[in-house]
């Protein structure tokens, strides 16, 4: 399986003259923000923040879905794994997760039947191969694996493998950057746009919040010289005083975006308004299974009541997703809070902006 | 009637235990001071330094394109030996096996063992059998234990990387852990990728003709080539850096990296290694690398600095650079 098209993404002359025409553009220090977890890793691993001249800051959001998962529905899926009945699927970043008193990893190793798969569609078999248990698949994620989930669920219906149920905590992204957007503490000059939600839900879900707030908008691939055209296209917005949505990203995102995901996702799921880890409750940015799924609803299923707990102290996981902080400022990072034993959930994912800080930046060992 | 699965009998010391060792090992093995049978293996050694190399193998699963437990088990400890500058001469081999193995599957490891060891040049001298009951191992486990002799004048250590020290890597890098990834969790890539599980020993003889004082050699396994690469500069106290566009993986490895977001640089390696060796016989040793059938890809892909002490620094295809971290936390369990 040869992946084409990727090294002309990679090329050090055009890299190098889009570096040169940042330079020269950029006069006015200002702060940019990434709100997708794949772009703050793919700036780590170019090495771009080296490339940048002095006046740009690159921010990271909230853009990482394990981190900005509630602590309380992590105490849920703990809850779930604990059922003698439940055989638990999950992406693998979701393991390591602290909740407020265990993670799915500690489950695990106490015998709990958690297992780690690629895709939805793989619990969806599991399920049909173990018609004495509940398969659990854990739904974390944006609108880029949202309508996966909708498409297994789907199919579990089509194919009656009523064993097969989700616990759906889906992140709605535009509501997120509309709430950053909105808050009057906000640092932020301009917006790198995830391409990879974008590619499902088209530019024209971002439009209603450049039209709002007048911050720079930029949508861009994943590449280092489809960030590098994004930036360049972001400081030439903020330098000449313009506040537009612009697509760096032609070559995948349209202004509508890919219906058919957005249709499977609104068969599926009902729009709810969420909880953001170190964001706090933002309204309608959440994706529950709409009643008529019910019966391959979790949560309708089970009873996951578990106690509030308040989050960890002095963690600023909160403050660095809002890109107020970043994570060298935190009193935890590197001391008490590394990969290895994540307090907060920005270290657990590797697109945590603290865990790519820790691996990119110099933490222990580097 | 010789059954076709192991039996717990098959590690009694009877009989049936017996029958295995004489009609299997032996034939395979096949050596006086093996067949001579005794406790433990009698041996003369060239006078001057002995390597001793211990590792246990739990690879999961047992076989897979390029190799399996039993070749890579043999190959492992041959590298490990190698990888101090020494001959490889002698193995011991442990085999756990669990009830209900089929006799079939152990017939073809130690097979590849027997082969391995050959084309290594080693002699497997002595050995040992347990059977578990069901559930109490996964299949098969296998340790090796190796003895070997390192030439006079040979120095190699984690801690003698100098700055201005070029570093060789013998060829493309990812290839056993992706492998290994894609057959268990029997992700459908249609990619003909294959384990790179190899002995290094010949590669390393041919090194050690041209130029004796190879600074450091590491075979990048568990944690990749950017573990090893961290471990050396910190035990050297020295900067490393290294050139992304110089290190070769296999468009289909890079692929499934990029797709499952792993990065290259944290995968085991089962047949390849680093050297450090200083400037002016840098392509001389490169040259004797390449020469060798598993390293005609080698590259040199950095340098040694006086510059940031104990890190390794990554000069990114655009330019940029970045720090290559050690790795946290299991990647992958269970791929050797």
């Amino acid at each position: 399986m040869p992946v084409k098209h990727i090294e002309e993404y990679r090329d050090r002359e055009i890299a190098r003259r889009l570096i040169a025409q940042i330079h020269a553009a950029s006069r006015k220090p200002i702060r940019l923000m990434e709100v997708c977890g794949t772009h703050t890793m793919s700036i780590f691993r170019s090495g771009l923040r080296s490339l940048l001249p002095e006046t740009i800051t690159l921010v990271s959001g909230p853009g990482c879905p394990v981190c900005v998962t509630a602590q309380r529905e992590i105490d849920q899926f703990v809850a779930l794994a604990r059922r003698e009945d439940v055989i638990l699927t999950t992406f693998g970043d979701l393991l390591r997760v602290p909740g407020s008193g265990s993670s799915l990893q500690q489950e695990r190793a106490a015998g709990c039947d958690v297992r780690v798969v690629y895709s939805p569609l793989d619990a969806l078999a599991l399920a049909a191969r173990n018609r004495g248990k509940k398969v659990v698949f854990l739904g974390v994620g944006f609108e880029t694996t949202a309508p996966t989930v909708a498409a297994a669920l789907l199919s579990a219906r089509a194919q009656g493998v009523s064993n097969f149920l989700v616990f759906a905590a889906h992140k709605r992204t535009p509501p997120a950057v509309g709430a950053l957007m909105a808050a009057p503490d906000l640092r932020v000059d301009g917006f790198l746009l995830p391409g990879h939600v974008c590619l499902v839900t088209g530019t024209r879900a971002f439009q209603p919040l450049v039209d709002r707030y007048r911050i720079p908008c930029v949508v861009g691939g994943f590449e280092p010289l489809d960030l590098l055209g994004a930036l360049t296209r972001l400081v030439a917005q903020i330098e000449a005083g313009a506040a537009v949505l612009e697509n760096a990203y032609e070559r995948a995102v349209t202004a509508s975006g890919n219906a058919k995901a957005q249709a499977v996702m609104e068969a599926v799921f009902a729009t709810v308004d969420a909880e953001w880890r170190g964001l706090g409750a933002i309204p309608e940015s959440g994706l529950k299974i709409a009643e008529a799924h019910r019966a391959l609803d979790a949560e309708a299923c089970f009873d996951l009541s578990v106690p509030d707990v308040p989050e960890p102290r002095g963690c600023a996981c909160g403050q660095v997703l809002k890109g107020l902080r970043i994570p060298t400022d935190c009193a935890l990072y590197q001391k008490t809070c590394t990969p290895m034993h994540p307090v907060g959930p920005c270290m657990v994912s590797s697109e945590g902006t603290c865990a790519a800080y820790y691996r990119y930046h110099g933490g222990e060992g580097a | 009637m010789k059954p076709d699965t192991i039996l717990l009998d098959h590690g009694s010391g009877g009989k049936v235990a017996h029958r295995l060792t004489t009609d299997l090992l032996l034939p395979v093995f096949d050596n006086p001071i093996l067949n001579a049978l005794n406790d433990g293996a009698v041996f003369h050694l060239p006078g001057g330094r002995l390597a001793f190399s211990t590792d246990t193998y739990v690879v999961d699963p047992p076989f897979f394109p390029g190799g399996c437990i039993g070749d890579l088990a043999v190959n492992g400890t041959v590298n490990d030996l190698a990888m101090c500058g020494a001959r490889p001469l002698f193995l011991s081999v442990g085999l756990i096996l669990e009830e209900g193995l089929p006799m079939a599957d152990l017939e073809r490891i130690v097979r590849e063992m027997g082969r391995a060891a050959a084309a290594a040049g080693v002699q497997v001298v002595t050995g040992d059998t347990k059977v578990v009951p069901r559930g109490a191992a996964d299949r098969i486990f296998i340790n090796t234990s190796g003895v070997g002799a390192v030439p006079a004048g040979v120095a190699i250590d984690s801690s003698r990387a100098r700055p201005g020290d070029r570093i060789i890597l013998s060829g493309t890098i990812a290839d056993h852990g992706i492998t290994i990834l894609t057959q268990r969790e029997g992700l459908a890539f249609q990619a003909a990728i294959k384990s790179d599980t190899a002995p290094l020993n010949a590669m390393v003889a041919g090194m050690l003709a041209v130029e004796t004082d190879i600074h450091v050699l590491r075979d990048p396994t568990r944690g990749g080539v950017g573990t090893a690469l961290n471990e050396i500069a910190e035990k050297s106290a020295v900067g490393i850096r290294i050139h992304e566009d110089r290190i070769p993986v296999r468009p289909e490895v890079e692929g499934i990296c990029e797709l499952l977001g792993f990065d290259p640089l944290y995968i085991a390696n089962e047949g390849k290694l680093l050297a450090f060796v200083a400037p002016a016989e840098a392509e001389a040793v490169l040259a004797a690398v390449r020469r060798d059938p598993y390293g005609r890809e080698a590259r040199i892909i950095g340098e040694v600095t006086a510059d940031h002490p104990g890190r390794v620094v990554l000069e990114t295809r655009i330019g940029g650079s970045r720090i290559v971290g050690m790795l946290t936390g299991e990647q992958l369990p269970r791929i050797c």
